[in-house]
């Protein structure tokens, strides 16, 4: 039988394509807007597409600000997506006075005006040394949509980084929680290699 | 930096991939499932979908179609043709679309284009443009119903007004080079490209890795073609080399 992955229903435009990734990995991917799911799951994804407050306002609405923080306090696995990388920071330039979840010690901020935004393509990041090591990630390209994006690198965190309109952070990791900000769903064979590391090395 | 895009687009009609010329005479050029995966395997960075059906049996074969796409790419997918409303789009993403693409309706009820990217997002949200050249005026004009209908509307003003609306990409077709392997009308691109700040989409007259260097000298972010895929003349992954030699920046 296969093993049950719990993604939070973020009311996400994409959920499909998030869905059909992890049953190519053979998984039984299931959606939820339940609290409890996200306390007493195994491993839960969170993706998000949208604003920061919309992402927000719709964990709150659900009750699961706390049960999402606890899962990366508590190390327990959790892998985020595009919005859901920046739902975990401080704050962001997109929503000024929304408080994100906070467990991430960074604020989210909005691109350069040099660079046109959304950023809508593939884009090559590079896993860091830490990264590299523990995860055995290799650099290659990934596919990202989005206007806004962490630039500080979290202290304690492992980092991936890319550049569009100069460094960002394409993905952060610390023992069994893993958020990127680009598209592993969409990002073909390359982002296919993200989520089954991922599943391979939490427990 | 973002690479530049190759993006396979399907016309399907009743669950097959056809082709035309300038937008007539469809022929049958496969199954949409099987071919979306052979371009993925190429290398094919994102795969547009476009229903040219216009019959109602042609749109739950749609959303099947959608589906076994789905379920074969991980690689984004855009869906357009006959999108009126917030829910037609929302029931195509749920079937498997990353992005839904609006044309006729936009054009005759802009406020869709701010609906669905309220909704859903710009990253979601591409309008297509079909553009004719009026000889009168040295302009482009806006064409609507897959073509057919002349909605006396300049197409760079119409790309512009998209953006302002929340289009988050334009996919632009000539329809004088449609099919007709001619090359990309790189005029009709550069100019679109100067009044739109977010992404181009060229598309209509692919034939060479020579156009797609025009089209990207143009401005164009990305070149979508279908005959020169279909028939076989050419892979995603050769014309990927090919750019990549000339400095194109490509995934590989």
């Amino acid at each position: 039988m296969s093993e049950v992955i719990h993604i939070i229903d973020t009311g996400v435009a994409n959920i499909s394509s998030m869905q059909h990734a992890w049953i190519r990995l053979g998984f039984e991917p299931m959606l939820t807007t339940s609290a409890a799911d996200v306390e007493k799951a195994k491993r839960v994804v969170l993706p998000g597409v949208g604003s920061f407050a919309a992402g927000m306002s719709c964990l709150r609405n659900l009750g699961m600000v706390d049960a999402v923080a606890e899962r990366v306090e508590k190390n327990r696995p959790l892998f985020c997506v595009c919005l859901g990388l920046q739902l975990l920071c401080k704050s962001s330039e997109e929503s000024p006075g929304t408080t994100g979840v906070g467990v991430v010690p960074v604020d989210v901020k909005r691109f350069p005006t040099e660079v046109s935004v959304p950023k809508l393509g593939w884009n090559r990041i590079q896993p860091q040394l830490t990264f590299e090591e523990q995860m055995q990630f290799s650099g290659g390209y990934a596919y990202f949509a989005n206007s806004y994006r962490v630039e500080a690198i979290p202290s304690d965190w492992s980092t991936a980084i890319s550049n569009y309109g100069g460094e960002f952070v394409a993905a952060y990791w610390k023992g069994n929680v893993l958020a990127c900000q680009f598209h592993p769903e969409l990002s073909s064979r390359y982002g296919q290699t993200w989520l089954q590391t991922w599943s391979e090395f939490t427990c | 930096m973002l690479t530049k895009r190759i993006i396979p687009c399907l016309d399907v009609r009743d669950g097959r991939v056809v082709k035309g010329v300038r937008f007539q005479n469809l022929r049958d050029a496969g199954d949409p499932a099987e071919l979306a995966y052979e371009y993925e395997q190429q290398g094919a960075d994102e795969l547009v979908i476009l229903d040219v059906s216009a019959t109602n049996e042609g749109r739950l074969a749609m959303l099947e179609t959608v589906q076994q796409v789905r379920n074969q790419i991980a690689v984004p997918l855009t869906v357009g043709g006959g999108i009126r409303s917030v829910d037609a789009a929302r029931e195509l993403l749920r079937a498997g679309a990353d992005k839904v693409s609006v044309n006729t309706a936009a054009v005759h009820r802009p406020e869709l284009i701010q609906e669905i990217s309220n909704e859903f997002g710009a990253q979601c949200t591409v309008v297509a443009v079909d553009a004719k050249r009026i000889l009168s005026t040295g302009g482009w004009g806006v064409f609507s119903s897959s073509g057919t209908r002349d909605e006396r509307k300049d197409a760079l003003q119409w790309c512009h007004q998209a953006q302002q609306l929340g289009a988050g990409e334009i996919l632009l077709t000539s329809m004088d080079r449609d099919g007709t392997r001619t090359g990309f009308d790189c005029e009709l691109l550069s100019a679109a490209a100067t009044v739109v700040e977010i992404p181009v989409i060229a598309s209509g007259g692919a034939n060479s890795v020579r156009d797609m260097l025009d089209a990207f000298a143009s401005g164009a972010h990305a070149v979508l073609a279908a005959s020169i895929f279909h028939d076989g003349c050419m892979t995603v992954a050769q014309v990927k080399s090919e750019l990549n030699k000339n400095r194109i920046p490509v995934r590989q």
